[in-house]
């Protein structure tokens, strides 16, 4: 296949064209706007539907109304936009409507800066909203990526009836590398509980209120019981030399690129160090880590936030093994030279 | 003998119900509420147009919040507020759909007044019937945004005063402020008339609809006895004597619309799809090179000396090489004038970190960026210095460097802002990290404009020729 240099915003754009998405719903923000440039192009350009919305709140309702009649839809934001789409979110999650989100981290909080950072972990993988609801959370490190996950999220945000956030930053956003669209194009097939203002679906409806505390009940166990199926069927990560490891440093995104080239230089110089990169976020690969985590060993979390992804890493060692927490924020990006350097404190200490 | 009967547009029973209300053929709305007359008139214009089917009916937050009880249509549920944004995706998504949004002042004229304005501004095809009663109902009798002036609610026990929580809002007079909606009309329930005047405008509301004309939007004034505190007898006067000389009864505007487009281009197949984004199957490399090790490259500048696009023509030169690349951009606060830089990696690999602050190489186009990078390249890097406008010397000792004057040599060829292709040809053959005749190959396939490819080709042999003379 050819691979087409472009930036990791424009790759997302084409990867969920081909993924069969046909409305996308937008509000510029800085680092994601080049999203909405791409799909104000090329979904009007298409024959799809590009609208700018009024605000992210009404770019997420959009997309409500949109999935409610049985099109594959999208948005794409930055921290602060999709943080005012938080409502929305549980109001799909509650009515089971399938949507696919792109979220080009910047740095928070508050307005921040438009540099990136890996902070809105907590706000996309646990939910984010009012409620007990999840998201499928995928992590692309590359422009690649950044297209093949586009274009498989559609299929996957149908089949559990979730919301799948791609949770980018502003450097896997903005940068460039070459990338290989995928060939086949896929399309979403009619839905059995949508309303398409037809006879055969008059009598469906779309709701996320169940007033019987035993009915709402009922859907949360089932909302859960899709979770758990996800998990079980979705979970993806990538290891780089873990077998022999040492040291493994778990990282995703702009983070895990810096990770491998550090875990290259420190192997260069003959230290048994590894690096396991989550590619989804939710489902997390928890058991694998947990596998990892042997007596004797290490594992390090570097992550562009304060520690949010160490939780759950902590969560699944288990105290098996000793996790550090390699952190920055603001913006700041390390280099694989810094990688290294917190890498060797801990494979002395 | 008269029997009066639901209309067909309702369910037979309403099994949607809770256990909270009982079931069965009785709506759960207070006596002498408003809700249940112009649910009414919407089942029966529903059934008498013959839109049932098409019909996709939004419910709001509010009194209305168990719309979908009722109505046998698609049913949506929306968040407070929400309904004309989710409207605008149904109707963006169907183009025969019915869409109706039915909300109340809470709702549509409180939390909800960006998504009723902008869905009207656009003139989405719906139809909004906006039930006025002066109050929240559902949530226990609060102060709604159209509360009357020294109207007493929970939470204005006083009664409402301007200077306290400010007058009620005209939400008719503010769609007719917006160029976008086609019917706008205030009516009442205060009497039998009224209620005839409103069956008119909800049928006229969606015929506009049914026939894709564009948004309607009907505001109803109606009795909440509950809310009020009185009874349905005593709210109709009420109504009549107090709240229709603030909101006057009238058709604001009744416009003969053309039948809408939705403005979509014709639906790309498959094969067209590919072709418009790019999606081009099996180009395999003309060549596969090997580099010893990672390359960063950071092309630094001012903004507007061509770093950013010399770091794209390198990076796809890396592509044309079968090499891995990544190229990352770094702007100042200025878009132009400020300081820019890229930094571009080369690999026989898959490239991990993008990120360049240790470069093999320096391609130093201003005085500054020799300033901000000469001492982070890595010893026995290469530096390469724009002598046009550095007038320093590098004083690393530990680097190979190499100074052209790119900026002069491309104005002397006629083309100063090709000063940026004469310096990455210079790095090109001076490094042999891509091959010049790759370069020439590249120029022609990534410039944008056509009109600058014969000028920037002269310029890479401008940049041999002063290469061969160094």
């Amino acid at each position: 296949m050819k691979r087409t240099l472009m930036k990791g915003n424009d790759a997302v754009v084409r990867g969920a064209l081909l993924g069969g998405a046909t409305h996308f719903f937008g509000y510029p923000i800085t680092p994601a706007s080049e999203i909405a440039h791409g799909a104000a192009d090329l979904f009007t350009r298409s024959g799809r539907t590009f609208l700018q919305a009024e605000s992210e709140t009404s770019a997420i309702n959009m997309m409500y109304g949109a999935a409610s009649s049985g099109a594959r839809t999208m948005t794409a934001s930055s921290g602060p936009g999709v943080a005012l789409m938080l409502e929305g979110l549980s109001y799909l999650a509650g009515s089971q409507l399938p949507t696919v989100i792109v979220d080009v981290q910047r740095a928070g909080p508050g307005l921040g800066n438009i540099w990136p950072e890996q902070s809105d972990y907590d706000m996309c993988c646990k939910g984010g909203g009012h409620g007990g609801f999840h998201n499928i959370v995928l992590a692309p490190s590359s422009g690649q990526e950044m297209a093949d996950f586009a274009h498989k999220a559609f299929d996957m945000a149908d089949a559990y009836r979730m919301t799948v956030v791609i949770l980018s930053d502003a450097y896997i956003g903005q940068m460039m590398e070459p990338v290989a669209l995928p060939q086949d194009v896929r399309h979403g097939a009619r839905k059995s509980w949508a309303v398409y203002g037809d006879e055969e679906s008059r009598s469906n409806l779309i709701s996320s209120i169940v007033m019987s505390q035993e009915g709402l009940a009922n859907l949360n166990m089932e909302l859960q019981a899709k979770y758990q199926r996800a998990a079980r069927d979705l979970t993806d990560w990538e290891e780089e030399q873990t077998e022999d490891a040492q040291l493994i440093v778990v990282a995703f995104g702009i983070t895990a690129r810096i990770a491998l080239t550090a875990v290259r230089m420190l192997r260069s110089e003959g230290h048994r160090v590894g690096l396991l990169r989550p590619k989804t976020l939710f489902p997390f690969p928890q058991e694998r880590i947990a596998e990892l985590a042997q007596v004797g060993g290490r594992m390090a979390v570097a992550e562009l936030n304060e520690g949010m992804m160490a939780r759950d890493v902590e969560r699944a060692v288990a105290g098996r093994c000793p996790v550090s927490r390699y952190n920055w924020f603001g913006g700041v990006v390390p280099s694989a030279e810094e990688m290294v350097l917190r890498m060797k404190e801990d494979l002395d200490g | 003998m008269v029997k009066h009967a639901k209309p067909k547009g309702f369910y037979d029973v309403f099994e949607r119900k809770s256990q909270d209300f009982p079931a069965g053929e009785t709506t759960h709305y207070c006596p002498g509420c408003g809700h249940g007359t112009v649910h009414k008139l919407i089942a029966e214009a529903l059934v008498d147009m013959g839109l049932q089917d098409r019909t996709i009916f939004l419910s709001p937050v509010g009194c209305a919040v168990f719309g979908y009880y009722y109505f046998d249509t698609g049913n949506i549920q929306c968040a407070h507020g929400r309904a004309p944004a989710v409207g605008t995706g149904v109707a963006r998504s169907l183009d025969d759909a019915v869409v109706i949004s039915y909300q109340g002042d809470g709702d549509l004229a409180g939390i909800g007044t960006a998504e009723i304005v902008h869905a009207a501004n656009r003139n989405e095809n719906m139809a909004v019937f906006f039930v006025n009663n002066a109050i929240y109902g559902m949530t226990g009798g609060q102060m709604a945004p159209t509360t009357l002036l020294g109207q007493s609610t929970t939470t204005s026990p006083l009664g409402r005063k301007s200077e306290r929580e400010g007058g009620p809002i005209h939400m008719a007079e503010v769609m007719s402020a917006l160029e976008g909606p086609i019917y706008i009309e205030r009516c009442t329930l205060s009497s039998p008339a009224g209620v005839m005047k409103t069956r008119k405008a909800v049928r006229k509301a969606l015929t506009n609809q049914s026939e894709k004309r564009g948004f309607s939007f009907v505001e109803i004034l109606s009795p909440c006895p509950v809310g009020w505190k009185m009874t349905p007898v005593q709210s109709r006067s009420w109504m009549a004597s107090s709240m229709e000389s603030v909101f006057p009864v009238k058709r604001f505007r009744d416009e003969e619309a053309a039948p809408k487009g939705n403005g979509r281009l014709p639906f790309l197949d498959d094969g067209a799809l590919r072709d418009l984004v790019g999606a081009v199957a099996n180009e395999v490399p003309t060549k596969v090179s090997t580099l010893s090790q990672d390359l960063g490259v950071k092309i630094a500048g001012f903004g507007g000396q061509g770093v950013m696009s010399a770091g794209i023509l390198l990076a796809n030169a890396a592509i044309h090489e079968g090499l891995h690349t990544t190229w990352l951009p770094s702007y100042g606060p200025e878009m132009r004038g400020g300081k820019a830089n890229a930094s571009v990696v080369l690999s026989s690999d898959a490239v991990g970190s993008p990120v360049v602050d240790v470069p093999q190489a320096l391609l130093a186009m201003n005085g500054p960026s020799l300033d901000a990078f000469e001492n982070h390249v890595v010893p026995g890097g290469l530096v390469m210095v724009n002598s046009s406008l550095i007038s320093r010397k590098v004083e690393r000792r530990d680097v190979r460097v190499f100074e052209a004057p790119v900026s002069d040599l491309a104005a002397e060829a006629g083309f100063l802002k090709g000063a940026n292709i004469v310096m990455l040809a210079l790095f090109a053959l001076e490094s042999g990290v891509i091959g010049i005749q790759t370069l020439k190959e590249i120029i022609p396939k990534s410039m944008k404009n056509k009109d600058l490819v014969e000028i920037n080709l002269r310029l890479v042999d401008v940049a041999e020729e002063f290469h061969g003379r160094e």
